[in-house]
């Protein structure tokens, strides 16, 4: 997969699961105050994640960093390239 | 001990959304039973007939509050906010802590249940689980989701008896206003479709087997050719408010509850008995005050099955006799279990400020068992004063209401 083939699939995957609007999915915005995700969304978006890609994460110690939508990008695309190493 | 008034109602019922729909449908006499091939596909099931909502728009809910909503919850959250729009009250009144909530369903949502098994059982992992599974499950799951997104914050119930679901919630409702713990109160009950619903009640025998290609026809309270329950799905909401806060905000009194029984049966978990019965509407006449003579009209609860409206229509006849019009809206809507009792005092109230009867739907020839009672065969245009309206459930508990229409005295 290509780097824009991840953020894609990341972006097709939380507009369906939240129903986010596609001109909403900016790389700056905010998970909390620009898309309106809270505590509960989160534990539904590393499933969701977890679905698409076919990997584990929820154990990331990283993933508490996340705060924007070009976070969860930039940590998918890290964990699928580190995955393609091993 | 304060009056307790209705000043709302709302409706979802097989009928679709809305009261309009709701009661036009009942004066009309339409059925709202259809047969489902899906029940035609699964093994054993010989009843496959049901009534089921249909029109809604979940999306009308945000996201937000629809993530830990079944369809039980959709459901009882659009009643709701019918019957708050028709008794003009807005979000103060449900944020300022006078507003409680009692709304029950049978169980938590099955559907979602039968997910997280099927998905438990065959990946033997945990790792799909969404974070608000536990939230449709839960028994609480429709009273915590209406205080969620209406933003109550007064008492938030959930009373849990099958069919008793929500005539007890009216009842408890009632109560909490009349001792002046609430201003307000939703009450009702809600629920959604689940073949289990229909299998229970088929494997005791007492499910309308016989309609399955004819499901206008079924079920058939107090006629000689019943055959059992059939099953459905909606959410019917009553806002009950003093009459003092009535009478101070101006509201349209839609008529006002003057008693409530609820009593356990421990003769049998299954079978309904006639004394307990009778005297579950004893004691709602006494807590009202009033002697049979009365009551108006009786609102049955009927389901259709051989021996419950056999029980039940002996101890209407020994209680108010042979003369008093007796009817049932399961052959119009089937059973729609938790949400039975709300839905059907929604019909009472109406008929009572209409000034009509409605008949009992598919009573063609009256089991001579149950000729013991006045039925109703046609649309009556006549006064209801005072009536009463019956729910029994399985697990032997037994629940009456007395409303009546209001007189500003």
């Amino acid at each position: 997969m290509t780097d824009q083939q991840i953020i894609d699939l990341i972006n097709t995957s939380l507009e369906e699961e939240f129903e986010l609007e596609k001109e909403d999915m900016k790389p700056e915005a905010l998970l909390f105050d620009d898309l309106e995700l809270d505590s509960l969304d989160i534990v539904d978006l590393v499933v969701v994640l977890e679905k698409a890609f076919q990997f584990k994460i929820r154990e990331e110690d990283s993933i508490q960093e996340i705060r924007t939508l070009g976070d969860i990008h930039r940590f998918v695309i890290n964990k699928k390239k580190e995955l393609n190493t091993l | 001990m304060r009056r307790v008034v209705i000043t709302g109602m709302g409706a979802v019922s097989p009928y679709g959304k809305g009261l309009d729909i709701f009661f036009e449908s009942l004066i009309e006499g339409k059925s709202a039973i259809t047969s489902l091939s899906d029940l035609a596909d699964i093994k054993g099931l010989r009843s496959w007939v049901a009534g089921l909502v249909n029109g809604i728009d979940p999306k009308e809910i945000p996201r937000k509050y629809r993530r830990s909503m079944s369809s039980m919850s959709i459901y009882a959250t659009l009643a709701c906010r019918e019957a708050l729009d028709q008794a003009c009250l807005n979000e103060e009144h449900c944020t300022g802590g006078q507003m409680g909530v009692a709304i029950g369903s049978t169980i938590g949502s099955t559907l979602t249940t039968q997910e997280f098994f099927n998905n438990l059982l065959s990946t033997g992992s945990l790792e799909q689980m969404k974070s608000t599974v536990f939230f449709k499950i839960m028994n609480h799951s429709c009273a915590a989701n209406v205080s969620q997104i209406l933003g109550i914050t007064g008492r938030t119930l959930s009373p849990s008896a099958a069919c008793s679901t929500s005539c007890q919630a009216i009842g408890f409702g009632y109560e909490m206003i009349a001792f002046g713990k609430q201003d307000f109160m939703l009450c009702g009950g809600t629920d959604e479709y689940h073949p289990l619903f229909t299998g229970t009640f088929d494997i005791l025998n007492a499910a309308s087997v016989k309609f399955n290609d004819q499901p206008s026809r079924t079920p058939r309270p107090f006629d000689r050719d019943r055959d059992g329950v059939v099953c459905s799905e909606g959410s019917g909401i009553l806002l009950l408010e003093s009459l003092d806060s009535a009478k101070k905000r101006g509201a349209n009194i839609l008529s006002e509850i003057i008693g409530f029984a609820t009593v356990s049966d421990p003769s049998n978990i299954a079978n309904p008995d006639m004394a307990s019965i009778k005297r579950c509407m004893q004691l709602a006449l006494n807590d009202a005050n009033i002697k049979p003579e009365e009551i108006d009209y009786v609102n049955a609860h009927a389901t259709s099955t051989k021996q419950g409206d056999i029980v039940e229509g002996e101890a209407i006849s020994e209680l108010f006799g042979d003369d008093t019009p007796v009817s049932s809206f399961k052959g119009h809507l089937g059973h729609t279990m938790a949400a039975s009792g709300a839905l059907e005092s929604i019909a009472l109230v109406e008929m009572i400020n209409r000034g009509c009867l409605i008949p009992t739907l598919n009573l063609e020839n009256i089991d001579d068992a149950c000729s013991n009672i006045r039925h109703i065969f046609e649309l009556q245009t006549t006064s209801i004063k005072t009536a009463i309206k019956n729910n029994f459930a399985l697990g032997g508990i037994n629940s009456s209401l007395v409303i009546r229409r209001y007189i500003d005295d």
